[in-house]
């Protein structure tokens, strides 16, 4: 652009040699813009990357292979005995009933190597799921019924068109099986549809059964546990700090104090949990109470440092006016600043717990990493969090399990998109300008 | 951002059509016109902030803009080497011209312009760097000197004509924010006549001093009116009478009256202006 | 549980005890409110408070104290020759009689002394619960019923809740310290027992890391080895990666979004990158071993480099990614605080707006950037579920990006993962590898905190 402008005779400023040096100038401008562009382009593009990759790897464990069966509930194999009492009927293998359904689909596969191929392409969960059946309605035993039984992992991956077919070589299922599930496809007995079992299980072995109503009640528990403990506490110091607290040595380092701790890895604090609450106190190992105590602490100083900010925020004004109608200092405060300062707080609080729910490596620290296949009870069963859940999944060879730890993932990034959105709701509702 | 697009190329003698803008006079000058607006209006974001402006502005005389806060001086003050640009939803019409030059010409190169053009705010802003530095910077960064001596001279010839170097030569290596209100405001016009601009404005340059930096500010500008010439906006009307030849009455975004400055302070013709310098408002 | 239904004793009893003394205040004053102090409210809360506040703290002592008390009354009545193995064995012992009391399996076949213990530790725990439930509703009685006889007209109660609601806000501010000393404490306590089994010589300048244990306890510290330096240079290579990427990228995006981009684009790109700032360390974790680690490995396997499955580079790249909004938020933050007045003056001397920020903005911004930088760094340092993840397990002493290295803090997850024996030198090596890592993160925190504030200090 510079070649065209319009000759200005005379100054240093117009001649040949600062024309030269503008050209350069301005090609230096516009390559740190387009550095900048670059950076701001890459960051993007590696967001784009992880939601895309995650989002692709993950959207299949949604949905669920099913094989329809006609299972004959003999009598034999459930209550040889013939008291229908309920401990022997809940401790009767009901997984054998399932097999057999497809032994009689299938009668010309005698071989036990090649039974025992068959056999898998039943997941165990119908076993548990006839189980089920039987215990509610003992008088089931005897006849037939029909049962709509998840497909073992191995097999759900070839539906979803996972595995390869090409080559039998290094792959998980056999020729034999996928002969098998073809000709049950062709019979139209599988079908594929949404899983609701992800969504009200626990951890499992069997990567078909595992779902994350388990890690997702753990990870509630854990955080009302850290709500409880670290809102009322940072909200406290936070009002002490900022409203009470003289400007002493004590504060100064109470307040050097807190925002070091703010930066403190979250690691430490696994291993403070580990050293004082469960050595020390001999509180329960893998519990969401002290799984919640860690991550209170952890997100105390997050919380006081918003706190202390949105009270701030609150003008002098305010409390000179309140003080000056006679209020002490604590009505001040309880009256005007704090609910003044609440949505702020409230924000701050939010965002805090946003972490504290993404928040693994301190967990482990304390046994949340234990294999449960119970949803807790309460806050001193032992449970897990959906993000260590998600960390347990992913070590997994299955490709079953892969896909669970993607769809966990995004379930995980709901709640947090969730929780972040409330945050920005409460402050683009309650801002205010003074 | 949007500016006038158009380059219409006029003729320099083009007379000037007085009664075509009713409320602005148009002065009667002597010398040669260094800048000329005409119809020179602004608007931030639809609002409009400044009325078809149509001033000339002499070489080699400080011409000065006087108005009460709010009316505009500051705005035309920073049309005239662009200063807007930057800012979101201003939009600047008319033309503007720079030895008859349209500076607001999408072939000119603003760089250039403000090179030529150069600009001293109301509160004395050196970069935190040493003091040396921020005189040297302009030329580093336009390429003037080809040596360390001969940059040491254009450090020491601006500090000289800022009448500062008296007080610095000794610590050109300290920062410039360490030095007094005066002092830096006087840096800050040394870094502005290092550039060699032609044209210096000065945007309320005193506003933020003492009466004695601020006399020493206003003996500079006397001095430096033989080299460059100067547009002043001010507040103080007794500093526009001290400093000035010509001075522009602004009021709410119009121009009330341009004339020469004893003209303007013993008989102005718009009671506005009389107003405004007995102080009955303002 | 006894301690829930105490605690919800409790707070009936506080919600009791506000009404009672509301009332009675309001009852002494014959119903003209006028005549009292305080506004009966006051008086209401005061006795809630000293009903509560009492049987709280005593729950909270004996949570902390019954479980060494029982240990020790069991300890002494073990038969002889059962508890006589040593400070680990009594351990053992205590953990096998806590699981047969609880139900669990024990490590062991049930020895019928140990039944008897395990079922005296049972008596004495349910013990405990019951008199901690009596003694507690007694006091919270009490506190009650002496709270309410001082309520009289002339009471200042309004006084004496602010006092009790002040020293409460003190309590919670200084909880803070209280961490930072648990978190001392606790770290140091337990690497002086590491470092009484292992020199400290060895731990911070030995190569060889491997902190198997020997199977057999009598031989406990000769056959692993606690060389930490290997640990230390994986740390140093995966965060001088993610730096690497985090620090160019974060920086130009700061740039670009304070001083070049319209508003339009900055509205939209800032709220994206903190998007990046809110995704859970676990999910960066497993993009990197999904995503990242196989695209290296391609990558490196197309070029002919050999790049393994669980890289430096990888842990390091994805660390870095986590780490860009940090730094741009960051330094987009003391960018902005350069005021702009200086910009202009840059401007109205003819500057591009690359020769501003270059020689301008940056360097009036650089304490503040340099703060950013270290905090990031910090935050590289002490990441666990990145490496955990990609960066494996093997303690390679490398500075090869493509090989697979680990750090302090996988040491630390994977050495306090499962099982525990807390007086084998292998778990303790993770509290003194703690240690290092707090005291590493803490310098770098101090200096980046002291190096903001001054910033701040100067443009505020």
């Amino acid at each position: 652009m510079t070649d065209l402008a319009p000759s200005m005779g005379g100054s240093v400023h117009r001649t040949a040699r600062a024309e030269v040096r503008l050209r350069r100038r301005y090609a230096a401008e516009r390559r740190l813009k387009w550095y900048g562009i670059a950076a701001v382009v890459i960051a993007l593009a590696m967001l784009l990357a992880l939601l895309g990759s995650i989002g692709a790897k993950g959207y299949g464990a949604f949905l669920q292979t099913y094989v329809e069966l006609e299972v004959l509930l003999d009598a034999e194999v459930i209550d040889p005995a013939g008291t229908r009492a309920r401990q022997a009927l809940s401790a009767a293998d009901y997984q054998v009933l399932a097999s057999r359904a497809l032994y009689v689909r299938f009668p010309d596969v005698t071989q036990r190597r090649a039974r025992r191929e068959l056999r898998a392409i039943v997941s165990p969960g119908a076993g548990f799921a006839l189980r089920r059946m039987v215990l509610d309605d003992p008088t089931l035993i005897g006849g037939t019924v029909t049962l709509s039984a998840p497909v073992g992992d191995d097999i759900d991956q070839l539906a979803k068109g996972a595995i390869d077919r090409s080559a039998e070589q290094g792959r998980r299922v056999s020729d034999q099986q996928i002969g098998w599930f073809d000709a049950l496809t062709a019979a139209g007995l599988i079908e594929t549809r949404f899983n609701a079992g992800f969504f009200a299980t626990a951890d499992s072995r069997q990567p078909e059964l595992a779902g994350i109503w388990g890690a997702t009640v753990g990870s509630l528990y854990t955080l009302v546990v850290t709500a409880l403990l670290a809102f009322p506490i940072g909200v406290a110091a936070a009002i002490y700090l900022e409203e009470f607290a003289a400007k002493t040595r004590l504060t100064d380092v109470i307040e050097v104090n807190i925002n070091n701790l703010a930066a403190v890895p979250s690691i430490i604090f696994g291993l403070l949990g580990l050293m004082v609450f469960i050595q020390f106190f001999g509180l329960p190992r893998s519990a969401p109470l002290v799984g919640g105590m860690v991550l209170a602490l952890m997100t105390l100083p997050t919380i006081i440092i918003a706190g202390r900010a949105a009270l701030k925020a609150v003008p002098p004004s305010i409390r000179e006016a309140a003080l000056g109608m006679g209020a002490s200092p604590l009505q001040v405060v309880t009256h005007h600043v704090l609910p003044l300062a609440m949505p702020g707080i409230l924000t701050g609080a939010i965002i805090g717990m946003a972490r504290a729910l993404g928040e693994t490596a301190p967990l482990l620290m304390i046994g949340m990493v234990a294999f449960v296949t119970a949803v807790p009870d309460g806050i001193t069963d032992p449970g897990t969090v959906l993000p260590v859940q998600i960390y347990l999944w992913s070590d997994s060879p299955e490709r079953g399990f892969i896909a669970k730890a993607s769809a966990a993932t995004l379930v995980l990034l709901a709640f947090l998109i969730l929780m972040n959105g409330l945050a920005v709701w409460l402050r683009k509702k309650f801002e205010r300008r003074w | 951002m949007t500016v006038n697009l158009a380059y219409m190329p006029k003729p320099e003698t083009a007379p000037i059509d007085a009664t075509a803008e009713p409320g602005a006079t148009t002065a009667k000058t002597t010398g040669a016109n260094k800048m000329e607006t005409r119809d020179v209006a602004v608007s931030y974001g639809g609002k409009p902030a400044l009325h078809r402006i149509s001033l000339d502005i002499v070489a080699n005389q400080v011409l000065a803009l006087i108005g009460p806060s709010g009316c505009g001086k500051s705005t035309f003050l920073r049309c005239l080497n662009r200063m807007n640009d930057p800012i979101e939803g201003c939009r600047v019409t008319g033309d503007i011209t720079l030895d008859g030059q349209d500076i607001y010409d999408r072939r000119l190169d603003v760089v250039q312009l403000r090179a030529r053009v150069g600009m001293v705010f109301q509160n004395p802003n050196p970069f935190p760097k040493s003091i040396y530095d921020n005189v040297a910077y302009g030329p580093r960064i336009h390429g003037f000197a080809s040596g360390k001596d001969e940059l040491d001279a254009i450090v020491r010839k601006s500090l000289e004509d800022a009448g500062l170097w008296k007080e610095v030569k000794d610590r050109l290596g300290e920062p410039g924010t360490g030095l007094s209100g005066g002092q830096q405001q006087r840096l800050c016009i040394a870094r502005a006549i290092a550039v060699n601009p032609e044209v210096i404005l000065m945007d309320e340059p005193c506003s933020a001093l003492d009466p004695i930096a601020t006399a020493h500010i206003e003996e500079l500008i006397d001095e430096l009116r033989a080299d460059y010439t100067i547009v002043i906006v001010t507040h103080n009307m007794q500093q526009a009478a001290r400093v000035s030849q010509m001075t522009a009455f602004f009021h709410l975004g119009d121009l009330v009256e341009h004339d020469r400055t004893e003209v303007i302070f013993t008989n102005p013709t718009d009671e506005r202006t009389q107003g405004y310098i007995t102080g009955r408002y303002g | 549980m006894p301690a829930t239904v105490l605690a919800a004793v409790l707070l009936l009893l506080s919600v009791y005890g506000y009404f009672t003394g509301r009332r009675r205040a309001v009852a002494l004053a014959g119903g003209e409110p006028r005549r009292l102090h305080s506004v009966p409210g006051y008086h209401g809360v005061f006795v809630a408070l000293w009903c509560a506040l009492p049987a709280l703290v005593l729950m909270v002592l004996w949570l902390a104290v019954a479980p060494w008390l029982i240990d020790g009354l069991v300890l002494r009545t073990l038969p002889e020759g059962l508890a006589d193995g040593g400070e680990a064995q009594v351990r053992l012992l205590m953990t096998d009689i806590r699981n047969l009391a609880s139900g669990d399996i024990a490590s062991r076949r049930p020895d019928p002394k140990l039944l008897d213990a395990a079922a005296h530790y049972s008596n004495l725990q349910g013990l405990s619960r019951w008199a901690l439930f009596a003694v507690g509703t007694a006091l919270a009685a009490l506190g009650l019923a002496g709270a309410r006889t001082r309520v009289t007209p002339r009471f200042r109660a309004r006084n004496r809740v602010e006092a009790i609601v002040g020293g409460l806000l003190v309590l919670c501010s200084t909880l803070a310290i209280v961490t930072t000393f648990g978190i001392v404490l606790s770290l140091l306590f337990e690497s002086l027992r590491f470092f009484a089994k292992v020199p400290f010589s060895e731990f911070l300048f030995g190569l060889k890391w491997s902190p198997q244990m020997a199977l057999r306890a009598d031989q406990v510290g000769s056959s692993g080895s606690f060389g930490a330096v290997p640990l230390f240079a994986g740390t140093v290579l995966v965060s001088l990666i993610a730096m690497a990427v985090a620090v160019p990228v974060g920086l130009l995006s700061a740039i670009y979004l304070s001083d070049y981009a319209p508003r339009r684009i900055r509205a939209a790109v800032k709220p994206a990158l903190e998007v990046l700032a809110g995704i859970p360390t676990v999910v960066y974790g497993f993009f990197a071993i999904l995503t990242v680690a196989p695209v290296f490995r391609d990558i490196g396997a197309f070029l002919g480099l050999n790049v393994s499955a669980n890289s430096a580079l990888a842990a390091g790249v994805v660390m870095g990614i986590m780490i860009v909004p940090f730094i741009s938020s960051l330094s987009d933050d003391v960018i902005n605080a350069v005021p702009q007045s200086l910009r202009d003056g840059s401007a109205a001397l003819g500057a591009t707006t690359a020769e501003t920020v270059r020689q301008v903005v940056l360097p009036a911004a650089l304490p503040g950037i340099v703060g950013a930088v270290l905090l990031a760094a910090s935050r590289a340092i002490g990441e666990t579920m990145i490496v955990v993840m990609a960066a494996g397990l093997a303690a390679n002493l490398t500075a090869n990006p493509f090989e697979a290295v680990t750090t302090v803090t996988v040491q630390i997850a994977t050495l306090l993962v499962g099982d525990q024996e807390f007086d084998s030198a292998k778990t303790l090596s993770a509290f003194a590898l703690g240690l290092v890592l707090f005291a590493a993160t803490l310098c770098l925190n101090v200096i980046a905190l002291r190096v903001v504030q001054r910033y701040r200090e100067r443009y505020d």
